[in-house]
């Protein structure tokens, strides 16, 4: 098996507060190889933008890496100085966020907002750098992508201007995207157009992405792995069909649960009681026990076994052992 | 733009009313700002001074008959050649105690700036109030003068009032009716503030159903305004004629330095501060400095006071 | 966006007639014009013969447009101090109010813009915090007290700058400059820096809380996503649209930069049209007070329509809303 695009090795992130260190991202472990898609799924405030924040080198102050690593085609990036970063930032890993409406600056034409980022990374003219532009333009599905080189961001509509953002993030051909939330700001109608589109576009490329979402649909359409975030932490991770189905951290059964989902066939939606702590008020042990149908003493006292990439699913002492349905 | 100063007045009236239940956490925002209190206690005292000022001030500076031209020009703390009397802030040419003229000078200030003050204060609220409950043409006309005179600014607006008033007044009388010219310019010139932040936050009162259920109830629109609208809409009002306060003293010394405020006669800070340029090169320099430094005290003082008021009672008001 | 345009123009000569209806009523009601036209030996015949030749028996919107026409074409009449035109005396003093207001515009707005983008990007550094808290300072001095400490820093004290006055002026025939000596430049120093300073504070406080503003918002942090260096984040993205409310404020200001001449005119005996008007206010010399407030009422109109256009150039949402008419 071929060296993973991206590594992020027992990562944390803390902020600093009057009341004490929060931990949004407690520990976490992932790796996604070339062209693989991974799903980043959980609650707002489970970890999972913070995640991506911090391997793209964007945490807002004072939010901090305070542990781990974070390893890109095998190169650390977490301890890089800033330009380092900004170089890394855009050439080796792109991001699409989740609005588009306010993702582009409402005063620069697309085209310039293209060509600027080319240059910034790439070794290429400027009139090479808009005849790519165009180029990239044509790829996302842009209709008449000569003529619309030169509109501005309002010009567009929201769909659209998601493609005009895909095509930035992947103008300079990284190896990694991270897209955070890419369709919550759409309307439905057009979702599936955009993730088929990030699925299309990275297949081609060999791009390995990190997708971010609290959408269990989304993750099923185009995922190949998930990883479940809950309270900072990873609660599982696993190839999508797997965890889908066979769910084995209760907190991914009661997401499942929650989710209409036509793969599982369920007939009735259920809801886990209570809701996910803030950080600040995080219980001992692990953070999902006071939730969990199954919590035994362990659970409050032990935050439960660590997932590190390669072994084990879920990070529960009693995973749920699921009873293999005759199908 | 006047959209946003809509919003934002409405949020600040929102947040008026939740200011009030929490009485004691704005007394622990002043406690915990040394600014603050350093700035109030300074206010207050500069006020307490300036009330007292005949009962504190060694000498009336008005009074003919105390005055010894002989005095003049007695640098501060050193005894007179001719005389042997002593003035802790020296005197000026005629032999004023210099001390005795700020605590009366700034007794005039302080009176132009807060009748000024209540006279914008007045106007505003009440045009706002009937700007935003009456609606209509009369809002209208009231919103599109403030807006056109917004445009200009206030130490223009004020020297204009004042230039057009004074050509009115009968020439026996300008130096009697100064003060009240000056009050009426300053007010004149500062009344917009008030209009718009009231009239925001009626216009989003008026359509509360409180405001609705007096109006069933057969509530006058003038009892309606002022027992319903007005209280809450308060706190922003304190606010601005904080600000307003800070602003008219500046705008009276600033008139009373060009010439044309208070009178010689009733010296303000800023009639002190013009007499006293003139010793500045023949190296008097206490007869401008030291009203020149009282009046930033104050001015400052009032100011920082504003400003932290601002941020108490409503971060977001601007 | 000509309908926008149209509309715009018929409200700013609505208001320059208001205002021309002031400067008529001081003229008209002020004391009696005739008064101040005739000497003390006059006869009957002598004050009705006036009065018909000043048009006083016509109604009063005759008289309002005849004071109108004659103003619009630069005839304000005769200062009743100095006896002379007042477009005369005016034109001999536009030049020195000027090149004041020039340079203090000019310093306002670079050195403003300049630190507030400085303060913005490193919001919590020392010097940032420095030059906040002097600001706040600066917000609180009356300019005349800047002026005066300034004349007694560097005029009194140290004995560097002139205090007063333009200094030696070159006379170009119809403009005087005191660019081109020396000591018309260093006249200069002193009246523009107590100009300049409160506009400057005033500037460099709304940059620097409009960039802050601007750069929270995603499109900078997509910029930032993308790799572009921070130079280009903070100036291409980051300023650009921080410049709509600067252009607004920063635009009046720079009117305002001539009215407050008034009094850095006063403090430096600046031979400009401020410190005329402040003596004409003090002698009640109407004809100069109702020329002053005409002039500055069609400069700041016309400021306020420049900065209207200034936002189609700026933003192109709204060219293209007011284009496509909604």
């Amino acid at each position: 098996m071929s060296e993973p695009v991206l590594s992020v090795r027992d990562l944390v992130v803390e902020i600093p507060t009057r009341t004490g260190v929060l931990k949004p991202v407690d520990r976490v472990s992932y790796d996604i190889t070339e062209g693989e898609i991974l799903g980043v799924v959980g609650e707002s405030g489970a970890g999972k933008s913070m995640t991506g924040n911090a391997v793209i080198g964007l945490l807002d102050r004072p939010a901090r890496i305070s542990g781990g690593e974070i390893l890109l085609k095998g190169r650390r990036i977490d301890n890089l100085n800033r330009d380092q970063m900004r170089r890394i930032r855009g050439k080796e890993i792109g991001m699409v966020f989740q609005d588009p409406l306010t993702s582009l600056n409402p005063l620069l034409r697309i085209g310039d907002q293209l060509t600027e980022t080319m240059l910034a990374h790439l070794d290429i003219s400027a009139d090479e750098a808009r005849d790519r532009s165009i180029a990239a333009l044509d790829e996302v599905g842009i209709p008449a992508a000569a003529s619309r080189i030169d509109s501005y961001p309002h010009e567009f509509s929201g769909g659209m201007r998601q493609r005009v953002v895909i095509a930035l993030a992947l103008c300079a051909e990284p190896a990694l995207v991270i897209a955070d939330e890419p369709t919550t700001a759409l309307d439905v109608s057009v979702q599936a157009q955009i993730i088929a589109l990030l699925k299309r576009l990275c297949r081609d490329r060999g791009t390995a992405v990190m997708l971010v979402t609290h959408d269990m649909g989304v993750i099923a359409e185009a995922a190949d792995r998930v990883a479940v975030m809950y309270a900072g932490r990873l609660a599982e991770l696993g190839a999508v069909r797997e965890v889908v189905q066979r769910p084995r951290h209760p907190y991914t059964e009661g997401l499942m649960g929650s989710t209409p989902l036509a793969s599982r066939g369920q007939r009735r939606l259920r809801q886990i009681p209570g809701s996910m702590p803030r950080l600040g008020k995080l219980p001992a042990g692990c953070a999902f026990h006071p939730r969990c149908p199954k919590a035994q003493e362990a659970c409050r006292v032990d935050p439960g076994p660590d997932l590190s990439a390669d072994q084990g699913r879920a990070a529960c002492w009693f995973p749920v052992e699921q009873v293999e349905v005759a199908e | 733009m006047s959209d946003m100063d809509v919003i934002e007045a409405a949020k600040a009236a929102e947040k008026g009313r939740i200011a009030r239940f929490r009485e004691s956490d704005f007394f622990w925002k002043f406690r915990a700002s040394p600014v603050a209190m350093v700035s109030f206690a300074v206010t207050v005292i500069l006020v307490l001074s300036a009330v007292f000022a005949p009962l504190i001030a060694p000498y009336n500076p008005f009074d003919p008959a105390s005055l010894n031209l002989m005095n003049g020009f007695s640098a501060p703390g050193v005894p007179n050649a001719f005389t042997g009397e002593t003035f802790f802030l020296g005197t000026d040419d005629q032999g004023r105690d210099v001390f005795s003229t700020i605590l009366y000078g700034m007794r005039i200030s302080l009176f132009v700036g807060f009748a000024a003050v209540s006279f914008a204060l007045v106007l505003g609220v009440t045009l706002g109030l009937i700007a935003g409950y009456v609606g209509g043409w009369t809002e209208t006309i009231i919103m599109r003068i403030a807006d056109v005179q917004l445009t200009f600014p206030s130490i223009l607006v004020a020297l204009l009032i004042f230039g057009v008033a004074k050509g009115f007044t009968p020439v026996e009388y300008r130096d009697q009716m100064a003060i009240w010219v000056l009050i009426i310019a300053i007010g004149l010139s500062d009344w917009v503030q008030f209009a718009r932040v009231v009239r925001g936050a009626t216009l989003v009162e008026r359509n509360k159903e409180y405001v609705q259920a007096a109006r069933l109830i057969g509530r006058t629109s003038p009892a309606i305004m002022l027992r319903h609208i007005l209280p809450n809409v308060l706190s922003p009002v304190l606010v601005i004629a904080t600000i307003s306060l800070a602003l008219a003293i500046i705008a009276e010394a600033t008139l009373s330095f060009l010439g044309v405020g208070a009178p010689p006669t009733q010296p303000s800070l800023g009639t002190l501060i013009r007499i006293g340029q003139g010793f500045l090169f023949s190296g008097e320099w206490w007869i401008l400095l030291y009203p020149a430094a009282t009046l930033l005290t104050l001015a400052l003082a009032v100011n920082l006071l504003g400003d932290w008021l601002r941020d108490a009672l409503n971060p977001r008001l601007k | 966006m000509l309908a926008y345009i149209i509309r715009r123009v018929a409200q700013s000569i609505l208001v320059l007639l208001v205002v021309g209806l002031v400067a008529f009523s001081m003229f008209r009601f002020v004391g009696d014009p005739i008064d101040n036209m005739l000497g003390q030996e006059r006869t009957q015949a002598d004050i009705d013969r006036l009065r018909i030749e000043l048009g006083l028996d016509q109604p009063f919107v005759v008289q309002y447009y005849k004071f109108l026409s004659t103003a619009v074409q630069g005839n304000f009449g005769v200062s009743y101090r100095q006896g002379r035109p007042v477009s005369t005396i005016i034109a001999e003093r536009a030049p020195a109010t000027l090149e004041l207001a020039a340079v203090s515009g000019i310093l306002a707005l670079t050195i403003g813009i300049g630190l507030g983008v400085f303060t913005a990007i490193r919001r919590d550094g020392w010097a940032s915090n420095i030059i906040m808290s002097v600001s706040l300072i600066g917000v609180s001095l009356p300019t005349f007290l800047i002026g005066i400490l300034l004349i007694y820093l560097f005029s009194v004290e140290l004995d560097m700058l002139p205090s007063f006055g333009r200094g030696e002026v070159v006379d170009l025939g119809w403009w005087t400059t005191g660019f081109l000596t020396e000591s018309g430049l260093k006249a200069l120093i002193l009246p523009s820096i107590t100009l300049g300073l409160y506009q400057m504070t005033l500037i460099m406080r709304l940059v620097r809380s409009e960039m802050l503003e601007v750069l929270r918002q995603d499109y900078i942090r997509f910029a930032r996503a993308r790799g572009l260096k921070e130079r280009a984040v903070n100036f291409r993205h980051a300023l650009k649209n921080t410049m709509v409310p600067v252009i607004t404020v920063t635009g009046l200001q720079l009117g305002a930069i001539i009215a407050f001449a008034i009094i850095t005119e006063t403090v430096f005996q600046w031979p400009g049209v401020g410190l005329l008007f402040i003596n004409a206010i003090q002698f009640v010399d109407i004809p100069v007070m109702a020329a002053y407030l005409m002039l500055i009422s069609v400069m700041f109109v016309g400021i306020n329509l420049i900065v209207d256009l200034l936002y189609f150039w700026v933003d192109p949402r709204l060219r293209a809303d007011r284009a496509g008419g909604h």
